[in-house]
């Protein structure tokens, strides 16, 4: 085992979860004035006993992401290409095992899908489809990005975990990020959770954001699904493998996001739900452990959270987001449904949530990448 | 010399003010427009990832008055030389002056410079006749070798950007700016108008500030307030300061036998 496997096999889940709960106010005191917090501190800053600093956790995450990254908020929205997929992730509206309506655009189609979010001016874009390499494959991938490369400044992707060679292929086609959640860092739970199709190997799972850095991708966006296990210790894992990306993979930006679990179309009860405390404080003491990452909300949560937690560190939010294939045309037509994969809570469009930054003191940023970067 | 009379010149050409603006981190097009015109800042730069050059409504480039700012487009993010002399001939053919403010930042966390990659843009763009002005760590070698491949400034930083802790390179900026036979630029973390005032009484030509400014509670009040700085800074500069000692010298207690 080599990589971030090796550091995660070498910390049981457990015993993190056990050491962040005995955490003292001591630990705390100390991981706060610490210039530059280790996985000790990372631990003590995510620990219940930090609950009552979470105030100052607050002041402090505000005014580092303040001098990193100013009155600024990204905005990006994701395209689902297709809601096909050979997993069956317990939790997920696009699961292999239960019936629902399933779809997969075509170049075309994508292309228009595209021409809706550029025309409220998106330019930067997130691919996103389920493990079906069959229909999702390279060439097809290729050919949507060669589409879309020219309505967009930035083209990301959030598809199966591809071999190196697959990323820089994708590179090669205008392709410039890489999201790939590890949805939990629990073996025990991952395995429960995921119990067939390419997904059940979570070893793969964790290596493929290296692979992503190997390739020279230049945007690499890590994530736990907040409701699966321990938040705290999922969160200790997840900043734990951006740092270890940061160190080996340095030249590729790298973003965390920590989606909680909604009820999906699969009606899935998460067995650990993360609360509004336990969310604020994990963006928090993860913006204190890295201070230069990029933090990512997506429109899973309400569009009155979202205003709130952005002072916290959010520097990237989705906006206007439909999470089924060919949802933008089907808004305008009022057509066809597929199944999205979740619900969203922030109906909001780009429009209104850039409205909503401006009241807060924040610029919506639409385009902070160039494909003239790509050549 | 009267400070009136004293202008910056790059290139062959002349600026009153010896304070450049950045335009990233602002809470929004109309007060980064105030925070400009508080400045007097003439030379002011904008990334050319975070710019549409071809929407005359983008919200930095509408905010940059063409009658008293020359827009310097920078490279910001440029993994490679490669990557940065692209970039500056796209902003060139788009319309852009054949300035450039090249920065080659291969790490995306802290945008450290790359000076190896820098040098050989530097090269190639002033070969293709552009005003290069680059951005690099405080290295006094490599701020010769750019001065012989023929760049307009040197922009050395004072800390890392966006830190706003001062001049943490200080023995190393004296060191490029007594060498230097080009503008000296202090450019990145500078955090207060105090750190632009020492900046400019060592004797660098011109300070660069961004977050700063930015991420005020009143971004138009402290640009002003580097503005000010800036000449003070430069004043006192050119009125010849005191030299500092480590301690009281009113008295000889060494040598005051000879008297």
């Amino acid at each position: 085992m080599d990589g971030f496997a090796a550091l995660h096999a070498a910390q049981p889940f457990d015993r993190v979860a056990a050491r962040i709960q005995a955490c003292t106010d001591a630990d705390v005191e100390r991981a706060l004035g610490c210039p530059q917090p280790g996985a000790d501190e990372l631990a003590a800053l995510l620990s219940p006993a930090a609950v009552p600093r979470l105030e100052e956790l607050a002041q402090r995450a505000h005014a580092l992401s303040l001098a990193r990254f100013g009155r600024t908020v990204s905005l990006y929205a994701p395209l689902y290409l297709s809601n096909v997929c050979r997993n069956a992730c317990v939790y997920c509206g696009f699961r292999a095992d239960r019936p629902a309506d399933t779809r997969t655009l075509t170049p075309a189609e994508a292309r228009a899908e595209g021409e809706h979010l550029a025309a409220q001016g998106m330019r930067h874009l997130l691919l996103v489809a389920g493990e079906a390499p069959e229909l999702v494959s390279q060439a097809y991938l290729g050919e949507v990005a060669a589409r879309l490369r020219p309505l967009f400044a930035s083209l990301s992707v959030e598809i199966q975990p591809l071999e190196t060679e697959g990323y820089a292929a994708l590179a090669a086609a205008g392709v410039d990020g890489l999201v790939v959640y590890q949805e939990t860092y629990d073996p025990v739970q991952y395995a429960a959770l995921h119990p067939r199709g390419p997904k059940s190997d979570m070893t793969y799972r964790l290596l493929t954001p290296e692979r992503a850095g190997r390739a020279g991708l230049r945007r690499v966006g890590l994530g736990a699904l907040l409701g699966l296990a321990d938040v705290r210790a999922e969160a200790w894992f997840l900043g734990l493998h951006a740092r270890h990306l940061m160190r080996h993979h340095w030249r590729s930006h790298l973003s965390l996001s920590f989606p909680r679990l909604r009820p999906s179309a699969g009606r899935f009860e998460p067995p650990r739900p993360a609360t509004d405390r336990e969310l604020v404080q994990l963006i928090c003491a993860l913006r204190l452990f890295l201070p230069d990452a990029g933090l990512v909300l997506s429109t899973r949560e309400p569009p009155e959270l979202r205003d709130r937690l952005v002072p916290l560190g959010i520097t990237s939010m989705s906006a206007g987001s439909c999470t089924e294939p060919g949802g933008y045309g089907r808004r305008l037509r009022a057509g066809r449904a597929a199944t999205p994969q979740f619900e969203v809570a922030d109906l909001r469009s780009p429009a209104e949530v850039a409205a909503a930054l401006k009241r807060q003191g924040y610029e919506a940023v639409w385009k902070d990448w160039d494909p003239g970067f790509m050549g | 010399m009267q400070a009136a009379d004293d202008t910056l010149i790059i290139a062959g050409r002349s600026f009153a003010s010896r304070l450049l603006m950045g335009t990233g981190k602002f809470a929004s097009s109309q007060v980064l427009r105030a925070a400009l015109a508080a400045s007097g800042a003439e030379l002011v730069t904008a990334a050319l990832r975070r710019v549409d050059l071809a929407n005359p409504q983008d919200d930095i480039l509408s905010a940059i008055d063409p009658a008293r700012h020359l827009l310097l487009p920078n490279t910001s993010g440029a993994r490679d030389a490669e990557e940065a002399v692209r970039l500056a001939r796209l902003a060139r053919a788009a319309g852009c002056q054949a300035w450039v403010k090249l920065e080659v930042t291969p790490d995306p966390h802290h945008l450290m410079p790359d000076p190896v990659e820098t040098l050989k843009a530097a090269e190639l763009l002033v070969r293709e006749g552009f005003t290069v002005l680059p951005y690099i760590h405080a290295d006094p070698v490599l701020a010769k070798r750019l001065e012989e491949v023929g760049t307009a400034t040197v922009m050395p930083l004072a800390a890392p950007i966006g830190t706003n802790r001062g001049l943490r390179t200080r023995d190393l900026l004296e060191l490029i700016i007594a060498q230097a036979r080009v503008p000296v630029v202090v450019d990145a973390g500078l955090g207060a108008p105090s750190h632009a005032a020492e900046a400019l009484e060592l004797g660098a030509d011109a300070v660069l500030v961004n977050t700063a400014i930015a991420v005020a509670g009143d971004p138009p009040a402290m640009a002003a307030a580097f503005r000010l700085a800036v000449q003070a800074g430069r004043q006192a500069h050119l009125a010849g300061l005191g030299r500092s000692r480590p301690e009281a010298s009113a008295s000889s207690p060494l040598t005051g036998f000879l008297r």
